[in-house]
C-alpha cells in the first residue's frame, strides 16, 4: 500500500534529518503533542516558526548593516531565534545561534556577518528538507493513515 | 833690750799653761780645719743636699775660726806687726762670717725642722695606707670567698645540697672546727639539728626555740657571738681541758613566696628562722674578725635566697605530681563512668526489646479479643486490659526516651521536612478528640514561616502533639488556638535564660497553644516540667497522664536549642503553652535532597490534570505555542500571555500553576515577587515555575530567592512535563537538579 510506503519514507527521511542534526529530539516531542484535539499542531507550529524566522533573519541583517552596529539589538534577535529553534527542535540552527551570540558579545562584526550567512543557509536547508516531510504527512493523513511516531 | 810696758814678762809657771794653751789651740785648729774637709767630703758623696751654700758658709766660718786659732799660736811669743795684722784680719773675717752664718741659721733651722716633721708625717701616712691596704685585701678575699660560696650554693636547687655545701664551704674558708644548722621543727617550738659539718648523721637533737640567746640571735641580722656553753653550741665531743674556740651564730631567714612584696625586700617580720652556728677551732686562740663575720652574714642571706628557690621548686614539683595524680584519677573515673553508661545502654537496649515485645503482644491480642464475641462483662474487662496495656506501653516508651535524653545519648535527626505539613498532621490527629469534646481547633501559620525546615520532624511533632494534647486534655469546653510564626529577636529578651544566637542559616519557630480550659495555679507551673510530678489541684485530672510528657517535651525543646514555658492566670482561666525551637533554613544544597526524578512510569502517576488551569508566560511565540500544546496535550486548560503586565492582569487564583520563561528579556523574577504580593495566602496562590534554557546556578538561586516554587529546563518532553506537574501538585515545590 502506498500509505505504508509513505510511512516508511517518512520515517526514513526523519531518521536522516535526525542523524544529520537538522532536527533533534524536541521535534519528536512536538509530534507527540499532535492529537485529536490539535490535529495540525506540528504544521501550525512549523509554519509559525518559518514566518518568525524570516522576520528575525531580516531584522538581524538590517541591524548588522547599521552604522554603528548595535550588537545588543542583534543579540536580542539571535536570542529569540535560538529560543524558537530550540522549541521546535531545529538543532543545527540552535547551535549556530549559540555561536552567533558569543560573537555578538565579543562584538566581532566580521564573525557576525559570517554567522548570519550561515544561519540563512541552515534555515533554507531546513525548510527545503522539511517540505517533503510535510508533504508525506499530508498524503498519509489524506489517505486516512496515521503518522508514525518515532521514539 | 828694754822691756816695754805693753808686754808683761811671763812668769815661769805661766810657761806650762802657755804650753797647754799652745797645744789646745793647735788641736782646735786641726779640728777646725778637718771638719770642713769632712763636710766637703760627705757633701760630695751625697747628691741631694740642698744647702750647699750654707755648707760653704759654714766651712768658711770654721776655716776662719781655725785660722784664728792657728794664728793665735804665733801670738804667744813675740810677734811682729804683720802677724798682728793678719790676726786682726782673720778675726774680723771670722766675726763677719760667723754672724752671717748665725743669721743664715735662723732661716735654715726651721726649714730643717719642718723637713723632719714632714718626714714623720709621711711615715705615719705610709703606715696608715699599709693598714688600709691590708683591710682591702682582706675584704677582697672575703668577697672572693663569698662569691665562691654563693656560686657553690646557687648551683643547685636541691635543698640538702645547698645546706651541705654551705657548711662545707664555710668550714673550709674560715677553717672552722664545727658548723651546724638548726632548723625549726614543724611545730615551730623547737630547733632541730639538721646538718653538721663534721658529724655525719646528726641525730635529732632539739632545743626549745625560746632560749634567750636564740632570741637574741634571731632579733638581729648580724652574726652574734655566743657562749660556747649555750645549748646550740654544745655539739662536739668535749675537747677537755683547753679553751673551746669562739662561737658565732647567725640567723638564716626561711623565706616563703608570700614574703616577697613587689616593692619591698622581705619584711623583717618573717617568723621563720633557722640558726647557723659556727665554731672556731678550740685551742687556736683565734678570734672572730670583722670580715669573717661579714662573710658569715652575707652567706646566711644567700642561703636564705637559695633555700627559697629550692622551696619554690619543691612546691611546683609537688603541685605537678598532685595534678598528675588527679589526672590519672579523673581518667579512671571517666572510664568507669563510660563503662557504666555503656552497660546501662546495653541494658536499656535489651530491656527495650524485652519489654516492648510482651507489651505489643498483649496490646495486639487484646485488640483482637475485642473484635470477638464477648459478654458485656468480658468486654469491660478486655477494654480495661487494653487501656492499661496502652498506658503501660506509653510509659515504657517515655521512660526509655527520657533515660536516653537524660544522659545525652539522644541525638536529634537533621533532615529537611515540610514544616506546614507537621502542623496539619497534628491538627488531623487531634481533631477527632477535640470534636468529641466539642472543642474548636484553630491553626494559624504566619505567612513568613518557611515551608521547609531542617530539623527532627518526628520529635517536633511529638512535642507539638504533646502540648496540644495537653491543651485538649485539660479543657472541657471552649477553643484551642495554635499559632506558629518566626520569632523576632525582640521577643527573645522577655524570656529568662534564653539567649538565642541569630544566624543566617537558622530561624526560631515559635508556637503558642492557647486553651480555655481549667488553667493552672501559678505556683504549680515550675513543677509541670519535672518528671512524674502531677498537679494535684485539677479536679479533672486525667488518669492517663503519666507526668512524663512535658518533661520529655522540655528535653526535646532544649536539645533543639530552644525553650518551653507555660503561662496561666490561674485556675479556670485557661493557659498558654509556648515553645521556641531552632530550625535550619534549607538552602540550595539541601534542595538537592528533594531530587526530581521524572516519573516515566505513567501508570503510577496521577495523570489527572483535567481542567487544571495554568498560565503560560513567554514572549517567544514559538516557545509559547509549544508549551501551550504540551500542556493542553496533558489536559490542562492553558492561558497564554506574552508580557509581565498581561500576566498580572490575567492571573487569578483559579490558575494553579504559572509557567514563566525567565531567559528572555522579561523580568520574570520581578513578576514572581509581584504575584506573591498579589496573592498572600501561601496555600492557595498559584505555583510559579520557571522555564529556562540556562543551566547555571545563578538562575536557580535567583528563582529560589524570589520564592518561586520550581525550575525546569527547556526543552521539556511530554513525559517530563507530566512528571513535573504531578510532583508540583503533590509537593508544592520542585527544583530540578542542574
Amino acid at each position: 500500500m502506498d500509505v505504508i510506503q509513505w510511512q516508511k519514507q517518512l520515517l526514513d527521511h526523519q531518521a536522516v534529518m535526525l542523524r544529520e542534526g537538522f532536527l533533534d529530539d524536541q521535534f519528536i516531542q512536538l509530534q507527540k503533542l499532535q492529537d485529536d484535539s490539535s490535529p495540525d499542531f506540528v504544521i501550525e507550529v512549523m509554519t509559525m516558526f518559518f514566518e518568525d524566522s524570516e522576520n528575525l533573519l531580516n531584522n538581524m541583517k538590517r541591524a548588522l548593516e547599521q552604522e554603528p552596529v548595535d550588537f545588543r539589538q542583534v543579540d536580542a534577535h539571535v536570542h529569540q531565534f535560538k529560543g524558537s529553534s530550540a522549541s521546535v527542535g531545529a538543532g543545527r540552527i540552535k547551535n549556530v545561534c549559540a555561536t552567533f551570540r558569543d560573537l555578538c558579545e565579543a562584538q566581532k562584526l566580521e564573525g557576525c556577518v559570517t554567522c548570519l550567512q550561515q544561519l540563512q543557509h541552515e534555515y533554507s536547508l531546513l525548510k527545503s528538507n522539511l517540505q517533503p516531510l510535510f508533504r508525506l504527512r499530508q498524503q498519509i493523513q489524506a489517505a486516512g493513515g496515521s503518522i508514525p511516531i518515532m521514539d | 833690750m828694754e822691756s816695754c810696758n805693753c808686754v808683761e814678762p811671763q812668769l815661769p809657771t805661766d810657761e806650762l799653761l802657755m804650753k797647754y794653751q799652745y797645744i789646745s789651740d793647735f788641736f782646735i785648729a786641726i779640728a777646725y780645719f778637718s771638719i770642713p774637709l769632712l763636710l766637703i767630703y760627705f757633701v760630695k758623696k751625697s747628691a741631694v743636699f740642698p744647702y750647699r751654700w750654707v755648707l760653704v758658709q759654714f766651712g768658711a766660718f770654721i776655716v776662719l775660726c781655725g785660722a784664728t786659732h792657728l794664728i793665735n799660736l804665733w801670738t804667744f811669743t813675740m810677734h811682729s806687726r804683720t802677724v798682728a795684722i793678719v790676726m786682726t784680719t782673720a778675726k774680723i773675717l771670722t766675726a763677719v762670717v760667723s754672724c752671717a752664718t748665725a743669721l743664715m741659721l735662723v732661716h735654715i733651722i726651721p726649714d730643717l725642722l719642718s723637713v723632719k716633721t714632714r718626714e714623720l708625717f709621711l711615715k705615719n701616712k705610709a703606715a696608715e695606707l699599709d693598714r688600709e691596704m691590708g683591710l682591702i685585701r682582706t675584704q677582697e678575699e672575703t668577697g672572693r670567698h663569698v662569691r665562691m660560696l654563693t656560686h657553690e650554693i646557687r648551683s643547685t636547687l636541691d635543698r640538702h645540697t645547698i645546706l651541705k655545701t654551705t657548711l662545707v664551704e664555710l668550714g673550709r674558708t674560715l677553717a672552722l672546727e664545727e658548723c651546724a644548722l638548726w632548723m625549726p621543727t614543724r611545730t615551730g617550738l623547737e630547733l632541730q639539728l639538721s646538718y653538721t659539718l663534721r658529724q655525719q648523721n646528726p641525730v635529732g637533737y632539739t632545743v626549745p626555740i625560746h632560749h634567750p640567746v636564740i632570741n637574741q640571735v634571731f632579733s638581729s641580722n648580724c652574726a652574734v657571738p655566743i657562749s660556747p656553753n649555750c645549748p646550740v653550741a654544745k655539739l662536739r665531743p668535749h675537747g677537755g681541758k683547753f679553751m673551746p674556740g669562739e662561737v658565732v651564730a647567725v640567723r638564716v631567714p626561711l623565706l616563703h613566696l608570700s614574703n616577697f612584696q613587689i616593692y619591698d625586700w622581705p619584711e623583717v617580720s618573717t617568723r621563720n628562722y633557722a640558726l647557723m652556728v659556727l665554731m672556731l677551732p678550740s685551742d687556736s686562740a683565734r678570734q672572730w674578725h670583722e670580715h669573717e663575720l661579714e662573710l658569715v652574714e652575707v652567706v646566711a642571706d644567700q642561703v636564705a635566697v637559695a633555700l627559697s628557690h629550692a622551696a619554690i621548686l619543691e612546691e611546683s614539683m609537688r603541685a605537678r605530681d598532685m595534678l598528675m595524680e588527679q589526672n590519672v584519677a579523673l581518667d579512671l573515673a571517666r572510664r568507669e563512668a563510660e563503662t557504666a553508661i555503656r552497660t546501662r545502654n546495653d541494658f536499656l537496649a535489651v530491656m527495650n526489646h524485652e519489654m516492648r515485645t510482651p507489651m505489643h503482644a498483649t496490646i495486639a491480642l487484646s485488640s483482637l479479643l475485642q473484635e470477638t464475641e464477648l459478654t458485656a462483662e468480658q468486654r469491660l474487662m478486655v477494654e480495661t486490659i487494653l487501656k492499661s496495656s496502652n498506658l503501660l506501653a506509653t510509659l515504657i516508651n517515655d521512660v526509655l526516651d527520657l533515660s536516653r535524653l537524660e544522659d545525652g545519648s539522644l541525638q536529634l535527626e537533621e533532615a529537611t521536612f515540610n514544616l506546614h505539613s507537621v502542623f496539619r498532621e497534628v491538627l488531623n490527629l487531634i481533631k477527632p478528640v477535640a470534636s468529641v469534646k466539642k472543642l474548636s481547633l484553630n491553626l494559624q501559620i504566619a505567612a513568613d514561616l518557611p515551608a521547609y525546615a531542617i530539623g527532627d520532624e518526628k520529635r517536633l511533632m511529638q512535642t507539638l502533639l504533646n502540648v496540644v494534647g495537653n491543651a485538649v486534655k485539660f479543657s472541657k469546653e471552649g477553643s484551642i488556638s495554635i499559632t506558629a510564626f518566626v520569632a523576632k529577636p525582640e521577643s527573645y529578651s522577655r524570656i529568662p535564660d534564653f539567649h538565642p544566637v541569630p544566624s543566617d542559616s537558622h530561624f526560631y519557630l515559635r508556637v503558642q497553644v492557647k486553651d480555655s480550659g481549667a488553667g493552672i495555679n501559678p505556683q504549680d507551673i515550675p513543677k509541670l516540667f519535672t518528671k512524674f510530678a502531677q498537679s494535684q489541684t485539677l479536679a479533672t485530672r486525667n488518669p492517663a497522664g503519666s507526668g512524663l510528657g512535658l518533661a520529655i517535651c522540655k528535653r526535646f525543646v532544649n536539645l533543639m536549642e530552644g525553650e518551653i514555658w507555660i503561662e496561666s492566670e490561674g485556675a479556670g482561666k485557661g493557659c498558654t503553652a509556648t515553645f521556641m525551637v531552632k530550625l535550619g533554613i534549607p538552602d540550595q544544597s539541601n534542595e538537592s535532597k528533594l531530587p526530581f526524578a521524572p516519573k516515566n512510569t505513567g501508570s503510577h502517576v496521577s495523570t489527572n490534570f483535567a481542567g487544571l488551569k495554568v498560565l503560560v508566560m513567554d514572549d517567544n511565540g514559538i516557545s509559547r505555542s509549544v508549551t501551550k500544546g504540551l500542556l493542553m496535550h496533558l489536559g490542562c486548560a492553558v492561558t497564554t500571555v506574552s508580557s509581565s503586565e498581561e500576566c498580572l492582569r490575567v492571573v487569578s487564583l483559579e490558575h494553579k500553576v504559572i509557567f514563566m520563561d525567565v531567559c528572555t528579556g522579561l523580568d520574570g523574577y520581578e513578576l514572581a515577587v509581584r504575584i506573591h504580593e498579589k496573592f498572600t495566602n501561601r496555600l492557595d496562590r498559584p505555583l510559579i515555575v520557571a522555564l529556562t534554557g540556562n543551566t547555571n546556578k545563578v538562575t536557580k538561586e535567583k528563582c529560589m530567592r524570589v520564592g518561586m516554587n520550581g525550575l525546569i529546563l527547556k526543552p521539556v518532553s511530554v513525559e517530563k512535563m507530566r512528571g513535573v506537574l504531578s510532583e508540583l501538585l503533590e509537593r508544592r515545590v520542585l527544583f530540578e537538579t542542574l
